[in-house]
């Protein structure tokens, strides 16, 4: 049916009163999202409201996860306090923290990481991403679960997961599908960062168990080696076809593209090598963007 | 953020990591002091290097057609003489491209009696998220041949980030160095220095190549940075007000510069098609399908979650003022913004900047039909591009032509 959150999966939002958070909290409760609690610390006991729904403010995470229930956050808290926020999640035992804030110090991802490490409990997904969108039961699959700053409506239910390191690209991916009339179990965007909390291979793995899941798009970029940890995992393991697209083929090396994680460096996470290693695990590779549904469609 | 090896040397000095007897000098009236003072700390060769954010400099040459962009002098006026080749001409070597950077400033370092050269660098090990430190006996060399020839001549340590370096992680790699005696615990000191100067400074990488044995005036050796670079997490600068000081805007490109008071995330290429997307991975993606419609990007330019008049028109503008420039697509996947206030923005920025290339935008999301309207209608010669391979192949038609 659909992996790390289902459509009533309730949320939590940290920093709710920031105006990033607070507009990207409505866009959630107008899809429908379950949206259970806000946390702002100083502004515990304020309720924040939209369209009908009254979201109470708590000042800890730990105090909204006991009084409402929550299970999955959204984090929107500025960089320099990003990570104690991510970690504030995990020590209040949420299932899932989705770290949406983009520009943390790598320092700091570090540390998370670190602190994360041996944590079965809670996963990170993130930084630096759109989030994860469950589509929805209702018309036009509202009523989903959508964490972070995807846009709801080009979401269709149905049984395509897509994950992915860049925003947009999962947009254009997610709108081929629902144009063609192919709907999404879940997507994932996993983000643009060097250190994240989930890889594609997690999600791969996810996307494989279950049961709803028939075929995977996954999309890479240069920098870095998690493309081609997955594509090997997939060559032994997957069940489902997937089809993959790696951007960057020609972005020059040693120079940051956008993500701080897409840096070619040393000669190493070369487009080049990464589509090699897509088809060698049997992925199928969309040569352009524009090709990414057609290219699994065609697989399935 | 990069900075220059007399700043590299400077912050890896405060962490303990010993470094020659420098000083750098911006201009030639300050170049004889500094080599005088560098003689008469009892150096017989005064070593005169350029200062360019890019390696490879001792084996660089000039454009005036000069070698070298490190080089050794035997006397003070021999030091002023290589100085004078130096400042304000322009230094090519292998990691700066055709063009070369302008000297701005050169580092007058006492001359070391080198006797071995090492490599040693901080990194984060992107596969683990924990910093790793590598060492090799193959200094001076590039370490990315060595990487690929003799891997084995590479050593790595992984440091857990939650106790930092201990002790006997910087001892194994002095062993592995082949230090011994004084050496070994100078080795020790340094390497925990350089460790320490990665994680304090927020660094992406720190560089020693070389690090080097040198034999002093009184015939002891010791270990110390003879080169260093270093470069820095752009994300934590916020955290370090003294680096951030050490910006050398002289070293970034011009239209980046002026991209970046926009929000705007350009980096200039060498194609003849421009582009402008909303969304990093979007960016990269218009870019490869461009050079797969036949043509070459001219530029990445990302312009952030929103795309509003001001941001395209500045965009308009720095796009416009690369010559090479003959066409221009705009791709915008208007997730949550509506597509119809991107177009009206387009419309605006056409006119005001008086656009005459070919323009190709290709718009998709939400209320994109209002926004393809607002295109048709606006009396300005867009064509308009229904999926990115469309819109990609008509860019390049319409350029060809
Ligand atoms: N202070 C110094 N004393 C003696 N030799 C030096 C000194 N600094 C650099 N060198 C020599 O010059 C070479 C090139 O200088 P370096 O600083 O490594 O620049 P680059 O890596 O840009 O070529 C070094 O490998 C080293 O052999
Ligand atoms: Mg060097």
């Amino acid at each position: 049916m659909s992996i790390l959150v289902k459509p009533n999966t309730k949320v939590l939002i940290q920093g709710i009163t920031g105006s990033f958070g607070a507009r990207h909290a409505q866009l959630s409760i107008d899809y429908g999202t379950s949206v259970v609690a806000g946390v702002t610390p100083g502004k515990g006991g304020q309720f924040f409201e939209h369209g009908g729904v009254k979201v109470p403010i708590f000042d800890t995470v730990a105090d909204a996860v006991k009084q409402t229930g929550a299970t999955a956050s959204a984090v929107f808290v500025p960089p320099p306090f990003a990570a104690d926020a991510i970690l504030e999640g995990a020590d209040a035992g949420l299932d899932l923290v989705v770290a949406i804030t983009e520009g943390i110090p790598v320092r700091d991802m570090v540390r998370v990481k670190r602190a994360l490490q041996g944590n079965t409990k809670t996963r990170l997904i993130g930084p630096n991403c759109p989030g994860i969108v469950t589509p929805g039961e209702g018309k036009d699959s509202h009523g989903g679960c959508r964490i972070g700053i995807a846009p709801g409506y080009i979401h269709k239910k149905g049984n395509i997961g897509v994950v992915s390191r860049s925003g947009t690209l999962t947009y254009e991916a997610v709108w081929q599908l629902t144009s063609r009339g192919v709907g999404q179990s879940t997507c994932v965007g996993i983000g643009g960062d060097p250190v994240n909390g989930t890889s594609h291979l997690d999600v791969i793995k996810l996307f494989n168990e279950d049961p709803e899941t028939t075929g995977i798009i996954m999309i890479g970029e240069i920098g870095g080696s998690a493309e081609e940890a997955a594509a090997e995992w997939i060559k032994k393991n997957c069940k489902k076809p997937v089809a993959g697209f790696i951007a960057g083929a020609t972005a020059p090396p040693g120079r940051r593209m956008g993500h701080a994680g897409a840096i070619v460096s040393g000669g190493k996470g070369t487009a080049a090598a990464k589509i090699a290693a897509f088809k060698d695990a049997g992925i199928g590779v969309a040569v352009t963007p524009s090709e990414m549904a057609d290219v699994l469609l065609k697989m399935m | 953020m990069n900075i220059h090896e007399y700043q590299a040397k400077h912050l890896l000095a405060k962490f303990g990591v010993a470094v020659p007897f420098e000083i750098p000098a911006r201009s030639l009236n300050e170049v004889r002091p500094a080599a005088e003072k560098i003689a008469a700390s009892g150096s017989s060769k005064v070593v005169v290097k350029s200062q360019i954010h890019a390696g490879g400099r001792g084996k660089g040459m000039f454009k005036t057609g000069f070698q070298g962009g490190v080089k050794v002098a035997g006397s003070v006026d021999e030091a002023v003489g290589f100085a004078e080749k130096m400042l304000g001409n322009v230094l090519i070597t292998k990691q700066t491209g055709a063009e070369g950077r302008q000297v701005q400033t050169l580092l007058l370092a006492a001359g070391a009696k080198i006797k071995k050269e090492f490599y040693l660098a901080v990194l984060l090990n992107r596969e683990t998220s924990r910093p790793l430190i590598m060492a090799s006996t193959e200094g001076g060399m590039d370490i990315e041949e060595v990487a690929e020839k003799h891997p084995e001549k590479i050593f790595k340590e992984t440091i857990d980030p939650a106790v930092g370096i201990m002790p006997y992680q910087a001892r194994k790699i002095a062993a592995a160095l082949g230090l011994k005696g004084e050496l070994f615990n100078a080795g020790v000191k340094l390497v925990t220095g350089v460790y320490n100067t990665w994680w304090e400074c927020d660094a992406s990488m720190v560089e020693l190549n070389p690090l080097a044995v040198v034999e002093l005036a009184d015939g002891k050796e010791t270990v110390m940075a003879l080169d260093a670079k270093i470069s820095l997490d752009d994300n934590a600068l916020y955290r370090h007000k003294d680096i951030l000081e050490m910006r050398d805007l002289n070293e970034e490109a011009p239209l980046e510069i002026e991209a970046s008071k926009f929000n705007l995330n350009y980096i200039k290429l060498d194609g003849s098609i421009a582009c402008l997307v909303n969304g990093a991975g979007l960016a990269m993606a218009t870019m490869d399908i461009i050079q797969h419609c036949g043509s070459n990007p001219a530029n990445f330019l990302d312009v952030g979650g929103g795309a509003s008049k001001e941001q395209v028109t500045a965009a308009f503008k720095i796009i416009l003022s690369d010559p090479n420039v003959k066409g221009i697509l705009v791709n915008i996947f208007g997730g949550i913004m509506d597509c119809n206030v991107i177009a009206t923005g387009i419309v605006a920025a056409v006119k005001e900047t008086g656009l005459k290339l070919p323009l190709v935008v290709r718009l998709e999301g939400n209320n994109v039909l209002a926004g393809k309207k607002t295109l048709a209608e606006s009396g300005v010669a867009i064509i308009t591009g229904d999926s990115m391979a469309d819109a990609a192949q008509k860019v390049v038609q319409a350029v060809g032509k």
